[in-house]
């Protein structure tokens, strides 16, 4: 694995261990994931214990320690899409692709995520793919719409 | 462009922009908050780009992207200024049909306007729109106004006068004690007196302060930090500057949720330009005051929204509180003064130093002075950001401003305050909303998030919810919140799958004080809120569940079945297909039937039929 963004980053953030986070946060948006090299680097890099930066992957809900699929489906769970019905949809999605939230699927095209709320609560419920938003969901619009997805695949 | 060094510039820079800025040039205003940008108003924008430049009108006309208007549910919207001409759900296709006909031409185009669904009239102007009307725009108002990319778009409105006023005029304690005066409150949830923080943050000794902007804004349902600093980040930054100079703070720190990219490109440009023109860093204005600001994004975790967590995050540590019994003002951020306010809180700031303590307090109620900004949510007819003055009734904003419930459903009850509030029942609607009102009802104000429930949202349900959504986020420091809220949901979950018990509400009462008592900080001192809130209010939903094992609401689905009435169906085979798990049995042009045994409950078939034949009972 090529460190050298990893480095940059390093470098951007002026090595300071206040900046952990904000690391984090710029490697995970380059390789999708926390991976385990960038993580001994990071540990080398900042002279902190590996269990530290452990500690701030798995506390934050938006660090992920596994490699995400293609596509990040989110179905937002806040309390305008609840009572508009997101279980449902949550529950159709997960039938559909065979996996739970916060899993992804075994070919790597999906992970599933859930989020506390996208602030776009006039189109709950809502289901965004990457960055395409699919507004007032049913199940039944939320399967079609990944079928969009399938397809390029194939 | 050159810096500004002197009030006297910055009153010349204004002039100079007043003058070359005509008021009645044509002007397309479109609304590129995030809820407008879900609807894909970026095509709508470069649609108008396009047809602008082929008509060659680029010098007769003005196009603006400006922040959040507010009225979510018609996006994407477009007003054209100066008549202000508001139009709702504009696609692409008729970008040039406006161009040509409203823009050029004058006329307005019938189809794209609101229709008040209470006169059945169609409404051409933005001001006179009810949901608009109504309201008091303050603070938020601005937004559909200014380009939030351009600062001169600020100044052009008044922008860093307030600043400058404070730096050449007044002395840091006389702008603590306008705010005082004012009875400017925390708009993030507590409600704790600005001017009483800013004040014992000033005089705590310390050659190093710090001032926070909290923009973690985490309360599911509200979004309305989101779309200031998106829409109007001058705002924010001119009251946090303010603020630094009051309190003697030469540091600051922006902390961003990270999943509002728009926000923190906003602020980002924002900070770079008010650099640039000389509002911050080194001797701003020329007064010998310092200040710098610095964003860091959050990870994602509710209870960073706390103030000790949200400073631990900002340290690079895991964001987990702290007990106050020394307060942030003394030993905060790096164990130095800190003064942390909310987003809507800063952006209250340079408006009560240009229009005064005085006609600030005139507004509101007896405890809570100015405006509040809330999200109007759920069922509810106009979804959006609404901003009125303190004082004013649930029912002027759910039914005068939000248009009431959709489909003719009957209001059950509104959630304010997010996880930490409650649940207000509709006899309470003429409730007077202020920070004390809301709390002696059970709820409380929180960050302004109100979602309103009806009569297909089971309270149970809600309440579930929210302990589900509460134990995802406990950080789990304090056991009595970690397992508490744990063995209270295992109870919930119960109740909403036909097992409940005798004893069930009062063991839930009987653990929500011994949670809230216990817990360090807010987030277990008011997770109760949401249980004890419904037990209060719909008892009887409570008891339905347990001892006849009925959903009233018809939500719970361990209480419901699905079936097909007989009569209604058409045998069209639509949800016979849909199904996956094979359940729904019957030919073509025939009833069909679900087999219980196989159902999963999804509701598939409840959305897709077109005939309404599908009973769930």
């Amino acid at each position: 694995m090529n460190l050298a963004t990893v480095d940059e980053i390093l470098d951007r953030c002026k090595r300071k261990k206040s900046a952990l986070i904000g690391i984090l946060q710029d490697i995970q948006a380059e390789y999708n994931y926390l991976p385990k090299e960038a993580l001994l680097r990071v540990r080398e890099s900042l002279n902190i214990p590996l269990t530290q930066i452990y500690g701030i992957a798995s506390f934050y809900k938006s660090f992920s320690l596994r490699p995400r699929g293609k596509y990040i489906v989110n179905v937002c769970l806040g309390t305008a899409c609840h009572v508009r019905g997101a279980v449902r949809i949550l529950e159709e999605v997960e039938r559909d692709l065979g996996i739970k939230s916060g899993q992804t699927t075994k070919d790597s095209n999906f992970t599933l995520e859930t989020v506390n709320c996208l602030g776009a609560c006039a189109l709950g419920p809502l289901m965004v793919v990457n960055e395409q938003y699919y507004g007032k969901m049913t199940p039944g619009k939320a399967k079609k719409a990944l079928r969009n997805y399938r397809g390029q695949n194939k | 462009m050159k810096k500004i060094k002197t009030p006297q510039d910055l009153e010349n820079l204004r002039r100079s922009l007043r003058e070359g800025h005509d008021l009645n040039k044509l002007c397309v205003a479109i609304c590129g908050g995030t809820g407008c940008r879900a609807y894909a108003c970026e095509k709508v924008i470069d649609a108008f780009k396009e047809e602008i430049r082929k008509q060659k009108l680029d010098a007769k006309v003005d196009l603006r992207t400006t922040g959040c208007h507010g009225f979510c549910e018609r996006g994407p919207l477009v007003v054209v200024h100066p008549k202000r001409i508001f139009y709702q759900h504009v696609e692409p296709d008729d970008v040039a049909e406006i161009v040509s006909e409203t823009v050029v031409k004058n006329n307005v185009i019938d189809r794209l306007l609101y229709r008040d669904p209470g006169t059945g009239k169609k409404i051409k102007y933005e001001d006179e729109i009810p949901f608009y009307r109504k309201q008091k725009r303050l603070i938020f108002g601005n937004n559909g106004k200014i380009d939030p990319t351009s600062i001169s778009d600020y100044i052009l409105l008044g922008g860093y006068s307030s600043l400058s006023k404070v730096l050449f005029s007044m002395s840091p304690e006389e702008v603590i004690e306008e705010i005082t005066e004012a009875g400017l409150r925390g708009r993030g949830g507590g409600g704790f007196p600005t001017g009483r923080k800013w004040y014992y943050c000033r005089k705590v000794p310390g050659d190093v302060k710090y001032v926070v902007c909290n923009a973690d804004e985490g309360d599911p349902g509200a979004y309305m930090d989101r779309s200031l600093l998106e829409g109007n980040p001058h705002s924010v930054l001119e009251g946090m500057i303010i603020g630094a100079y009051a309190i003697g703070a030469e540091e600051g720190y922006i902390y961003v949720r990270n999943e509002y990219p728009l926000a923190v490109n906003n602020i980002k440009a924002a900070l770079k330009q008010a650099a640039e023109y000389g509002f911050l860093r080194e001797n701003i204005l020329n007064s010998g005051f310092n200040f710098t600001i610095q964003i860091n994004r959050g990870g994602g975790a509710f209870v960073c929204g706390e103030s000790t967590a949200l400073m631990a995050s900002l340290e690079g540590k895991v964001g987990e509180p702290r007990a106050k019994h020394i307060h942030t003002v003394e030993s905060g951020l790096w164990e130095r003064p800190t003064d942390l306010n909310n987003v809507e809180t800063w952006a209250n700031v340079p408006l009560i130093i240009a229009k005064g303590a005085d006609w600030y307090s005139k507004i509101g109620t007896e405890e809570s002075k100015g405006t509040k900004i809330f999200s109007l949510v759920g069922k509810i007819e106009n979804t959006g950001l609404v901003e009125v003055p303190m004082g004013i009734t649930l029912k002027e904003i759910i039914y005068g401003i939000g248009g009431g419930i959709p489909q003719g459903k009957k209001f059950k009850a509104v959630q304010t305050g997010g996880p930490s509030g409650g649940c207000v029942p509709e006899k309470l609607i003429d409730l007077p909303v202020d920070f004390e009102e809301l709390t002696r009802v059970g709820s409380m104000m929180g960050s302004g998030g109100m979602i309103v429930m009806d009569e297909d949202t089971c309270m149970v349900d809600v309440a579930k919810y929210f302990l589900s959504f509460l134990q995802d986020e406990s950080c789990g420091k304090c056991t009595s919140c970690r397992e508490g809220i744990k063995r209270m949901l295992q109870i919930l979950t119960r109740i909403t799958q036909g097992k409940g018990g005798e004893g069930d509400i009062e063991l839930l009462e009987e653990l929500s004080e011994v949670v809230a008592g216990t817990s360090l900080c807010a987030l277990g001192g008011t997770a109760v809120n949401p249980v004890l809130s419904t037990i209060r209010y719909f008892r009887d939903e409570y008891e339905a569940h347990i001892k006849d094992k009925k959903c009233p609401a018809k939500v719970c689905k361990d209480l419901i079945t699905y079936s097909i009435d007989r009569e209604k169906c058409k045998g069209c085979l639509v949800c016979k297909k849909l199904c996956p798990e094979q359940a729904i049995e019957g030919e073509r042009k025939e009833p069909h039937h679900i087999d219980q045994a196989k159902c999963i409950k999804c509701g598939l078939c409840l959305d897709s039929c077109k005939f309404g034949a599908i009973i769930v009972s």
